[in-house]
């Protein structure tokens, strides 16, 4: 009764909260900055991703008829490619997508459970897999199709910033890094604070045009994306790309 | 209790999922693929959990791909072979029928067989290798066996580049050179897709970008680097040869090429004879100067323009008062009449006009003469002084070291083409006459190149150096640098199996594994018993003409034997190969074995300085698999192979290691340079050190050694470095490499065929051939393939590209990876489809000259409308690397491979000659042409060609599994 | 998106289900409830029907064990609402069938009632209009479709009962009522169908990339076999199949019941007003099918091509 008393008070009291409020403004949220200019698609942050996250936290990622017709599995993120204009003015733009950990997710409030929550500490969203019942409903609530059920385990996953590496003391410091960004052999994967302005995301947003996806649902996604840059001539500098980033994109 | 009720998180996703685990990280070298970069492997209860890049590798530094990081996969993979696996007698090569056998059984077998070949005819055993990097071990065991039949995967992947380029400047890229991005401004990058050095040229791409660097890409498709590229110039497959000319054409006939650099460090300004003769072509010499560098007996002459008079190249023609005259026509004391080779350079490219490229490129005139001043805008303007000086070969010092920030790379979009041998020679020039060899910015070599021009390595080159029970006085592969190095029978007929070094492929220097099955079926030159193929997929998608192939392998005489009588594959996976073989040889995974990535091979040097690598086992062999080395090691010691028999007449080495550190080709170099000397304190060279691979564990596997500043550039003339070299034991010389701009070597070939040498001459039926294709000077001719058919039949091109997550038929099994690439389309220009009447994602039949393929099509702008591409060795054979049948890969991907054939019509004895560079024998894959048309709406949704499903080979995974959820050392 | 069957079956037959209990409800107070048999009968085939429903929602859980943590959430989830009300309903339907059952049903009953009822509705409906970028769903016209259907099949059950144990003179009552509300419901929903059809999504590929281009096309999803993303959000089937749904789904659960109770008001055929409700609930399944389906996830807009 007395520690169930405690429990209540410590649940709530304000320095132990680990979950974030509606609408709470947070001091710090981590994200990534994917820069489309460098970007080749090879989906190193793809399997980097699976093999870390299968054996962590949030794992095991299931894959069903992992051999069979049809293989289809789990994964935190997923490399895609577009194609703009028409030949031979093509452009080739490989796109990475994760959770973009939405600074006001519409994944969060829906959840009837509270499994899906935001960080307080670090606005990573996160989905508590020993509370979920795998509604969906969270999933139905994100307009990136981030989120994918695992089928094997009936529960909800997704991108969790790998919180259990960027947080894990036991890492030597430069490790402390997402898998993904550890991987990317362009290093098109930043990661830090965009809360804070000193930040090298919070630099590369400022300086270099990054923009959000979807910005008509104010999620106010915190991953950002750097667009194409052009350099015309050798030993220029190097513009946005005009064939895909008409003027004004740029102010996003 | 409460909490469990709060909005709080029950779950601490900060916590271990498995507490009480034991955690370890052992370093090692990925074999994902063969870019070779350093992984740490971390490990819990022994169980693989994650495999990151090693930040201290000089390759990734800490990067890594997506297919290093489904390595835990291919641990796992359901189609690992665990036991040596016997052909059931009565079964059909291709039907899979095996039983286990026990290792003493199988070396009971090879050793009984490989030992009467060898005490009677050795060449009957050819031993031929796919994306293996251990040649060094296999090249020496084929030597001990005595058997000239032997070489890796080179022939049929990029032998053009490595040779176009070697014979030019004395080294290429590929492992062996690359562009120097941290230095250049411009980038050109032609025909490549993934590259060999994956993970180091995506770093280097990327950071090139970053810094401004402009980045153009020349390419028929448009995918993978090339999409981030500032421009992306479409052109028609085959034809880069006429871009380099018309390139060579306004930067020479402008005079926007480096002339001092021309002058000094080329043949550019040497004397060629022009009168009729034996040595018509040839440089003119003067009898009474040695010529350091060249292969002739004497020193090539210079017109000096100071004195009016002809000099010696060396050393007066490099002397400070002289002044070689690159252009005229000059007669010499005798009366020969002869001019500086790069005034027939200049008479060659005269007629290359940018017009005439157009037509051939489809790249618009005007945008080639833009390009030739774009790259003379970098190399020349943008041009910097590196601060360090450096001392050349005839002694003098450079202040500065002279930057050329122009930068190319390319790799088989050249090489895979039948006319790649000249096209990449024409890149070679460009580059030579860009300045940019060896320079910041520019092309930069890799230890243990550059080498002498051609390296100093004969091949066999005479019947009777084949004898039983003895090995072979001479490496079975080398460098031709005359028609005396070959190796062909006194009547020209070929010696080798793969025919590689006859007159028909004179300069194979990789050999050509992807005839060798076709010749041994038709017994061209003669028969052979025993075909050992390691970690190649011959009977799927590393042979042309794949149908055919898989046939031939399953061949039998009239007297019911088979036309092979005896194949032995060593896999490590359940490949459509396997199916083939009479004799299977369970590999060990890259986690579980030792390996050497040396300087005898292919080590894993940067531009800064030599480096080489080894793989450390992380994990014990699964079932009975055992490493290729060790059974070569125990083999060679059945047989009783000098090299590695005692005076005794006992073992040698007790295994792998022990071999790696003890076996000296010469006192003090090993297969390893690293910390050699007892007390492992000596670099580069020593004698053996006990411990070395425990001081390469320490060391996270690799052995860098970065050179002095001033021996990192302009390494073909760099006194320093070249005498380094020698002593290292790169090279037996230390005389300057001049860049060939005008080929000799190749010259000589010429002669031999126009009859005006005495010595070896080819078959007459050859002689037009060698004569037309051993042009001294680079020039552009189509593709052989287009001789051979009907092109307007045919109008397209098809090509494939590497997929980035996954390595050729490797990564099907890898429950990971299949998921990226289960199956793959034909991507075709809308333009060309909508013609063919093709939509978007239906199914079409593509046919070439020698076969068809149904596959989906796919509409793509990002694709020359004259070429059709789909990502390489996707399809699979049913039931291989124990996919389910039916699986995606059998039933909707495709192999192009169908559609290309491995020989073209010949009139050579036996009617055909492989379908190949007539210089260097590569495969010319991307040369094949192909139509496209719907397929019927009655026809099955299925791709064509479908083989019969292969059943679960003995000690392969056999339970079907539905789902795969993976947690290394389980969650309690 | 893909519908889900078990959602389709619990928000309809709820649906129904809460009509009903409106319908008895009405006639309490309209005091024509004098037959006891019918309240009782009613109120059980709304309980069953709803206790049916819950059980179909059950269905569409990854982890049922877990369901009662639905619950907590009610704060700022319309889901966790609807899983709280649920059960209240069911309670409250049981309470009053028992007080029915024993003669003595005080009006606080059917009070009650008819607010769960709406709460209800608008809970459920809510759960879809919430979802902003949803824009098929993101709209009134879903609580109105939501709440026209629930009573129109309601009052259409309501009526067929009362015919099913001869109460004629009830029958009598709601036959005109359940066409009045049948011909709405079918309006609202034709009127959210065009409204629908007239879409044009605020979320492009441009939007959803952040590339500008005009002509800009996706060549690889980055899978090649699907994912959960192309399971749970595409239906797959083919358009005009799709049309034809559409159609049927309106023609057998509105346009034909109506006429069947138009022709049962003179007629009062005890025939035909059964007939009305075992056409009628099929057809309406097929419509909240359609609701599903025609909703378009701006998801998708990533998940177009293989290659
Ligand atoms: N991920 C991955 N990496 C690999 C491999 C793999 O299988 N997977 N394989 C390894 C091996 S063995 C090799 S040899 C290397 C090969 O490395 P690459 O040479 O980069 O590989 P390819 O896919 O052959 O690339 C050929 C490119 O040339 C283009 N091309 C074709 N014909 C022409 C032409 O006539 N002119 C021009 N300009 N371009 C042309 C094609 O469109 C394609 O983009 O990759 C190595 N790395
Ligand atoms: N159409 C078309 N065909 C091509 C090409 C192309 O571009 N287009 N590229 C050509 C080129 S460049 C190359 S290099 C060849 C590649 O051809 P290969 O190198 O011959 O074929 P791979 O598919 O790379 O692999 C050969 C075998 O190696 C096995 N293997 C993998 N790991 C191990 C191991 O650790 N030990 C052992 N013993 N075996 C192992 C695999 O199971 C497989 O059966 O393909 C060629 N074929
Ligand atoms: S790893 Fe980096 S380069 Fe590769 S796909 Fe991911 S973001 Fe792009
Ligand atoms: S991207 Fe989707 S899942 Fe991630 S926070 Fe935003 S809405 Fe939620
Ligand atoms: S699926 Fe899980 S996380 Fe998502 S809403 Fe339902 S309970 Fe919450
Ligand atoms: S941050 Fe971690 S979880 Fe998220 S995509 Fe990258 S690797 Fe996956
Ligand atoms: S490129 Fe990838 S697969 Fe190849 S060695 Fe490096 S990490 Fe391994
Ligand atoms: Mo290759």
């Amino acid at each position: 009764m007395i520690q169930w008393l405690k429990n209540l008070f410590a649940a709530h009291s304000d320095h132990e909260r680990i979950r974030a409020r509606p609408g709470e403004t947070l001091a710090r949220q981590l994200a990534l900055v994917i820069d489309l200019n460098v970007c080749v698609g090879c989906h190193a942050c793809v399997t980097s991703c699976k093999q870390w996250n299968t054996s962590g936290s949030a794992g095991p990622l299931a894959d069903e008829n992992p051999y069979g017709i049809g293989p289809t599995g789990t994964f935190f993120n997923r490399v895609q490619t577009f194609e703009a204009g028409t030949y031979p003015q093509t452009e080739t733009i490989h796109f990475p997508k994760s959770c973009l950990h939405c600074e006001d997710p519409p994944c969060v409030p829906v959840c009837p459970t509270g499994a899906s929550y935001k960080r307080r500490e670090d606005g990573i969203v996160l989905v508590d897999h020993d509370k979920c019942i795998g509604c969906k409903y969270c999933a139905w609530a994100c307009p990136y199709g981030a989120r994918e059920i695992d089928e094997e385990r009936q529960v909800m996953t997704k991108c969790t910033l790998c919180v259990d590496r960027i947080h894990d003391q036991a890492l030597p410091p430069e490790d402390r890094k997402p898998a993904c960004v550890k991987a990317c052999p362009t290093s098109a994967r930043l990661f830090g604070d965009i809360k804070d302005p000193d930040s090298e995301v919070s630099r590369a947003i400022r300086e270099r045009g990054g923009y959000a996806l979807m910005p008509e649902w104010e999620t106010s996604p915190a991953n950002k994306y750097l667009p194409r840059r052009q350099t015309p001539v050798a030993g220029g500098l190097s513009t946005p790309n005009r064939t895909i980033t008409p003027e004004g994109r740029m102010e996003r | 209790m409460f909490r469990a009720l709060s909005s709080e998180p029950i779950h601490d996703p900060l916590a271990a999922p498995d507490p009480a685990a034991d955690c370890e990280v052992r370093t090692t070298t990925c074999y994902m693929c063969a870019c070779r970069c350093g992984i740490r492997v971390h490990l819990r209860d022994g169980q693989i959990r994650y495999i990151d890049g090693n930040p201290n590798h000089p390759l990734n530094r800490g990067v890594i791909c997506a297919k290093g990081s489904s390595g835990i996969m291919k641990q796992l993979s359901p189609a690992r072979l665990t036991q040596p696996l016997l052909r059931k007698d009565g079964a059909e090569r291709g039907a899979a029928e095996f039983e286990a056998i026990s290792w003493d059984r199988a070396f009971e077998i090879l050793t009984e067989r490989l030992g009467r070949i060898r005490a009677t005819d050795p060449r009957k055993f050819a031993f031929f290798t796919g994306r293996d990097q251990m040649q060094a071990l296999t090249g020496l065991f084929a030597r001990q066996f005595g058997t000239p039949n032997y070489a890796a995967h080179g022939g049929f992947c990029s032998v053009n580049m490595a040779a176009g380029m070697i014979y030019s400047i004395g080294g290429s890229f590929w492992e062996f050179g690359g562009p120097d991005l941290d230095r250049a401004r411009l980038f050109v990058m032609i025909g490549t897709a993934e590259d060999h050095h994956s993970n180091p040229l995506k770093i280097a791409i990327s950071r090139f970008r970053r810094k401004g660097g402009r980045f153009i890409s020349i390419n028929p498709v448009r995918t993978g680097y090339s999409a981030i590229a500032d421009e992306w110039i479409p052109i028609r497959p085959g034809t880069d040869g006429a871009l380099f000319m018309a390139l060579l054409h306004e930067l020479i006939l402008s005079g926007r090429v480096d002339h001092a650099f021309l002058k000094r460090f080329t043949n550019a300004p040497q004397l060629v004879v022009l009168d009729d003769g034996p040595r018509q072509g040839l440089f003119a010499f003067d009898p009474d100067h040695a010529a350091p560098g060249s292969r002739e007996p004497h020193s090539p002459l210079v017109w000096d323009r100071v004195s009016g008079r002809v000099l010696p190249a060396f050393p007066e023609g490099i002397a400070e008062r002289s002044d070689p005259a690159l252009l005229g026509n000059y007669t010499l004391a005798d009366g020969t009449r002869a001019a500086p080779a790069f005034q027939l350079l200049r008479d060659r490219v005269a007629e290359c006009s940018p017009a005439w490229a157009e037509a051939i490129t489809g790249i618009a005139a005007d945008r080639i003469r833009a390009l030739a001043g774009e790259l003379a805008e970098a190399a020349f303007e943008q041009a910097f002084e590196l601060p360090i000086a450096w001392t050349d070969a005839w002694g003098r010092l450079h202040p500065t070291t002279q930057a050329r920030p122009v930068a190319f790379h390319a790799m088989r979009g050249l090489a895979a083409h039948s006319n790649g041998f000249q096209t990449v020679r024409a890149l070679a020039v460009l580059m030579s006459v860009l300045g940019t060899i060896d320079a910041p910015g520019g092309f930069r070599h890799k230890a243990p190149y550059p080498r002498p021009i051609a390296p100093d390595y004969r091949a066999l080159n005479d019947p009777d150096m084949i004898r039983p029970d003895t090995p072979l006085d001479a490496a079975p592969l080398g460098f031709p640098a005359s028609p005396e190095d070959l190796a062909v029978n006194p009547d020209g007929s070929p010696i080798r199996i793969d025919h590689a070094f006859s007159w028909e492929h004179p300069l194979s220097v990789h050999g050509l594994m992807h005839n060798v099955i076709t010749n041994a079926v038709r017994g061209d030159p003669y028969r052979i018993d025993t075909l050992l193929l390691f970690m190649a997929n011959m009977a799927w998608n590393s042979t042309p003409n794949t149908s055919a192939v898989r046939e031939m392998l399953n061949r039998r005489e009239a007297d019911g034997q088979f036309a092979i009588p005896f194949i032995v594959v060593c896999d490590a996976f359940q490949s459509e190969t396997v199916a083939f073989a009479d004799l299977v040889l369970p590999d060990t995974t890259y986690l579980e074995r030792h390996d050497v990535m040396g300087m005898l091979d292919r080590p894993i040097s940067e531009f800064d300085g030599p480096a080489d690598s080894v793989r450390i086992p992380v994990l014990p062999p699964t079932g009975q698999c055992k490493p290729f080395q060790e059974m070569l090691i125990e083999l060679a010691s059945r047989l009783k192979f000098p090299a590695f028999t005692t005076a005794d007449g006992k073992r040698k080495f007790k295994d792998y290691p022990d071999f790696i550190v003890n076996f000296q080709p010469s006192p003090g170099a090993g297969f390893l340079m690293g910390w050699r000397g007892k007390d492992g304190t000596q670099g580069l060279r020593g004698e053996p050190n006990p411990n070395q691979w425990e001081m390469y564990r320490q060391n996270d596997c690799v052995f860098h050694h970065t050179l002095p500043e001033n021996m990192q550039f302009m390494r073909n003339w760099n006194r320093p470095y070249l005498d380094f070299a020698k002593d290292a034991g790169w090279t037996p010389k230390n005389d300057p490499v001049q860049l060939a701009l005008y080929s000799d070597t190749l010259q000589r070939f010429r002669l031999a065929a126009q009859g005006r040498t005495d010595g070896r001459r080819p078959p007459a039926v050859l002689r037009e051939r060698i004569a037309k294709y051993f042009d001294p000077l680079p020039f552009w001719h189509r593709p052989l393939e287009d001789a051979a058919i009907d092109t307007a039949a045919f109008p397209l091109n098809a090509v494939t590209q590497r997929p980035m997550a996954m390595y050729h038929s490797w990564d099907s099994q890898n429950a990971w990876l299949r998921q990226i690439h289960s199956h793959n389309y034909l991507h075709v220009n809308p333009v060309t489809a909508r013609a063919a009447g093709i939509g978007d994602g239906v199914w079409c039949w593509v046919e070439s000259p020698w076969g068809r393929v149904r596959c989906m099509a796919r509409h793509t702008e990002a694709v020359e409308p004259g070429t059709v591409w789909t990502w390489n060795a996707i399809g699979k054979a049913d039931g291989a690397w124990r996919l389910a049948p039916g699986a995606d890969e059998s039933s909707k991907g495709f192999l192009l491979n169908h559609l290309i054939t491995e020989e073209l019509p010949a009139d050579l004895p036996s009617g055909r000659i492989s379908n190949s560079d007539p210089v260097t024998g590569q495969a010319g894959w991307y040369d094949v042409r192909v139509r496209i048309r719907p397929a019927a709406p009655d026809e099955a949704r299925e791709t064509s060609p479908r083989t019969a499903t292969l059943p679960a080979v003995p000690g392969t995974e056999t339970i079907v599994r539905r789902v795969i959820a993976y947690m290394a050392g389980e969650r309690r | 998106m893909n519908p889900a069957m078990s959602v389709v079956l619990f928000t309809t037959l709820a649906g129904a289900a809460q009509g009903l209990v409106v319908a008895v409800a009405a006639l309490a107070f309209g005091g024509a409830l004098d037959d006891p048999a019918y309240a009782t009968s009613s109120l059980a085939v709304a309980e069953f029907l709803l206790v049916a429903g819950l059980a179909a929602s059950f269905g569409h859980l990854g982890r049922p064990e877990r369901a009662w943590r639905a619950v907590l959430m009610w704060r700022t989830s319309w889901l966790s609402r609807e899983v709280i009300v649920v059960p209240a309903m069911i309670g409250l339907v049981g309470v009053w069938w028992w007080a029915a059952r024993n003669g003595q049903a005080p009006l606080i009953l059917p009070l009650t009632g008819i607010v769960l009822a709406a709460m209800l509705w608008y809970c459920t409906a809510m759960i879809y209009a919430c979802l902003r970028f949803i824009e098929e769903w993101a709209h009134p016209l879903t609580l109105v479709n939501f709440t026209l259907s629930g009573l129109s099949s309601g009052w259409v059950l309501a009526t067929a009962i009362a015919a099913s144990i001869r109460a004629g003179d009830i029958a009598a009552l709601t036959t005109p009522v359940a066409l009045v509300l049948t011909i709405a419901a079918c309006i609202a929903r034709l009127a959210a169908r065009r409204r629908n059809a007239a879409l044009n999504p605020r979320s492009t590929l441009q939007s959803a990339t952040g590339i500008m281009a005009p002509s800009l096309r996706q060549i690889s999803m980055g899978m090649s076999a699907g994912a959960f993303n192309t399971r749970e959000f595409f239906h797959g089937v083919a358009p005009l199949v799709l049309r034809n749904i559409g159609r049927m789904s309106i023609v057998f659960g509105f346009l034909v019941p109506a006429i069947l109770l138009a022709l049962a008001l003179p007629t009062q055929s005890r025939a035909l007003q059964v007939l009305a409700l075992v056409i009628q609930i099929p057809g309406l399944i097929a419509d909240r099918w359609y609701f599903f389906a025609q909703a378009r996830h701006p998801q998708n807009l990533y998940y177009q091509v293989v290659s």
